[in-house]
């Protein structure tokens, strides 16, 4: 099983994901990257990205949790920290 | 099958593929649904216009004339309300030991409002059995507990459903039954998006609905080609000999025979058996008469080929006696390489992957639901015993050198009847199961057939067929559309287990006659092609039709009868 020893190695595979569900290799993630800056990036779509999320790393968020993230640096950092427990 | 694969279907290329329309109301939210169905439509080649109205507004797109759902069209209507909201409902009522008559009684004005506004079938989704926990297991023994009335209700609703013809259920609670609420639903999803199914559940959810609607359209399963070694029993009958295959209560063998029971249920309601086998016939056919514990018996089989032949070809000859498509068989064979083969050459096929585990043979096989039906008649059972007799018959005409007789000497009689309430479940499922023997392609639902009954503005005929070797049941049946002084040929379908008896000719002798009793003086046919009935393009022709734009016209002032060798019974 990959390790995720990092914030970096998490943010490699959620930009993968993001790739995979809204269907565009030209993606590229930043910590400071919100919904505004991808314009597929919808609320149908943030469904899709959690559960592959979830899936991809084994973890489960709250229903508050998908909410409050402001960017993607916050929900790696909601990953990062799941992996640990 | 997942979510994200179906997802990525929406941006291919639907063009060509056939169109149906559908429309979704829920009182949750359907975005995720939409989106599943339309995704597996491209899958099975089907072109899913959907039409998905606004957040909660049944009553509003319902019960509205004007609603922009009838606006639509749709020939589908997915309709859901969600466990979760009947919930809120159920504890805000006051009469909770009614509360499930009521909403029948609520359904049954939506279902005559859609038959007011639309020629839509309904496909409803009935309801997650969840136990609210407030009663606890004692909710069983009350009726105003919420398991009670939502038990209740999903009784009720398949009572709806015998009396609604219209009204088709998307079973969702057996669904949940495999994958239990812990999968099928998702909390974060419900609070954040008011969706009330996983994505992974909405994906078995879209396939449900699918499959309810492909009889309707035509598409469904009528024969299952069965492997025998390692596939239905246990071991390889040429090396292992009868008496030590494993079949039985014993061991391994309860696995097979679960799994020839079901095969025997499938017969019995109407699904063809057929044997293609690598092995000496004498040999393959030994446990059939031997073995105390084989459920399926020779008789069972319409047709048997054991041999050591290439399984494609003999599949294709099993095709050719009973004259159905591709499309319309399922081969089940333990062997990798036999599927392989048999898929490679005939893609049409439906070839499962059985797995590894003979254990888990009858579970992998019920979840795929193969065996959907649309409408379901009395002849449906006799099926077998007609498919044999066409195996006796083909081995009978070889015999013959001249076609004429050969058809004198099976003795063949025809009942000619006006639809009646008797027959109109067959008529009905003859127009949805007929592919290649199909004019005009159109599809009627029973509730549509008695109301061509009584127009009238129609006329209708039905015909049996029997002969010596036995019954073929009711194999034809026309729709007559009378216009001034002219029939117009509305539907004239026919199963093509009697092609090449002089049927047809027998047939529009049967029109001409009924013309002449009514005054009326000419004929009109029409022939749209699709996909599959190119086998009656030359039909009207043939029959003496004379082509006029699009429409065949026959002028039956000077029509002289077919000769054929079928008696009308008296």
């Amino acid at each position: 099983m990959q390790n995720y020893n990092s914030i970096e190695v998490v943010l490699v595979t959620v930009q993968e994901i993001f790739r995979d569900v809204l269907e565009d290799d030209g993606i590229v993630l930043q910590y400071e990257t919100t919904a505004n800056d991808i314009p597929e990036w919808d609320s149908l779509n943030h469904i899709a990205l959690v559960v592959n999320i979830e899936k991809q790393f084994k973890i489960q968020f709250t229903a508050k949790e998908i909410q409050d993230f402001k960017n993607v640096g916050e929900m790696c950092e909601g990953i990062f920290e799941k992996t640990r427990n | 099958m997942d979510f994200l694969s179906l997802k990525k279907n929406l941006k291919k290329d639907y063009t060509g593929f056939p169109k149906y329309k559908l429309a979704i109301v829920g009182d949750s939210s359907t975005q995720l649904l939409n989106q599943a169905i339309k995704g597996y439509g491209f899958e099975l080649k089907l072109n899913f216009d959907i039409y998905e109205a606004d957040y909660n507004q049944i009553n509003q797109e319902l019960l509205t004339s004007s609603s922009d759902l009838y606006y639509f069209k749709p020939d589908f209507i997915i309709l859901f309300h969600s466990t979760q909201k009947l919930l809120t409902k159920f504890q805000a009522s006051s009469d909770k030991a009614s509360f499930a008559n009521k909403h029948i009684n609520y359904l049954n004005e939506l279902t005559q409002a859609i038959k007011n506004n639309s020629t839509a079938k309904i496909i409803y989704f009935n309801f997650l059995e969840m136990q609210d926990s407030v009663f606890g297991n004692f909710g069983n023994q009350l009726v105003q507990s919420f398991i009670y009335q939502v038990r209740k209700l999903n009784y009720e609703l398949m009572n709806l459903s015998i009396q609604q013809k219209i009204f088709f259920i998307n079973d969702i609670s057996s669904l949940n039954n495999v994958e239990g609420i812990k999968n099928s639903f998702d909390a974060k999803l419900f609070i954040n998006g008011d969706f009330v199914f996983s994505l992974d559940f909405t994906v078995l959810i879209a396939k449900n609905t699918v499959d309810i609607i492909l009889p309707i359209i035509g598409k469904l399963k009528k024969c299952l080609i069965l492997d025998l070694d390692n596939t239905i029993w246990g071991g390889i009958i040429g090396d292992d000999g009868v008496e030590n295959i494993q079949i039985g209560d014993l061991g391994i063998g309860k696995a097979f025979t679960l799994l020839q029971s079901w095969a025997k249920q499938l017969k019995e309601r109407g699904i063809i058996l057929a044997v293609c086998s690598k092995n000496t016939e004498s040999i393959a056919k030994e446990p059939f008469q031997k073995h105390p514990d084989m459920v399926l018996k020779l008789e069972d089989i319409s047709i048997f080929v054991a041999n050591w032949e290439n399984k494609a070809d003999n599949i294709r000859h099993i095709q050719s006696i009973l004259n159905i498509g591709f499309d319309s068989m399922v081969f089940l064979d333990d062997n990798a390489f036999e599927r392989e083969l048999v898929k490679r050459e005939l893609p049409e096929i439906t070839v499962p992957e059985l797995p590894n585990d003979p254990a888990k043979y009858l579970s992998y096989l019920t979840s795929l639901n193969l065996f959907e039906i649309a409408s379901f008649s009395e002849e449906d059972t006799e099926r077998t015993k007609q498919y044999q007799g066409e195996a006796k018959r083909a081995i009978l005409k070889q015999s013959f050198t001249s076609e004429e007789d050969y058809l004198a000497s099976l003795e063949m009689e025809a009942d000619v009847q006006a639809f009646n309430k008797y027959n109109i479940p067959r008529v009905a499922q003859l127009t949805q199961r007929s592919n290649q023997f199909n004019l005009r392609t159109i599809r009627y639902t029973e509730h549509e057939i008695i109301k061509i009954v009584a127009d009238d503005n129609y006329d209708t005929l039905s015909f049996t067929l029997n002969d010596k070797y036995g019954e073929h049941g009711l194999i034809a049946a026309i729709v007559l559309k009378k216009e001034s002084n002219t029939f117009f040929i509305d539907t004239w379908v026919m199963s093509c287990r009697v092609l090449k008896r002089g049927m047809e000719q027998f047939i529009i002798n049967q029109i001409t006659e009924l013309a002449n009793k009514k005054g009326i003086h000419t004929i009109f046919g029409e022939y749209i092609p699709t996909a599959k009935n190119k086998i009656v393009e030359d039909l009207y022709k043939n029959l003496g039709f004379i082509l006029n734009g699009k429409i065949w016209v026959l002028d039956i002032k000077n029509k002289k009868q077919f000769k054929t060798y079928i008696n009308a019974k008296l």
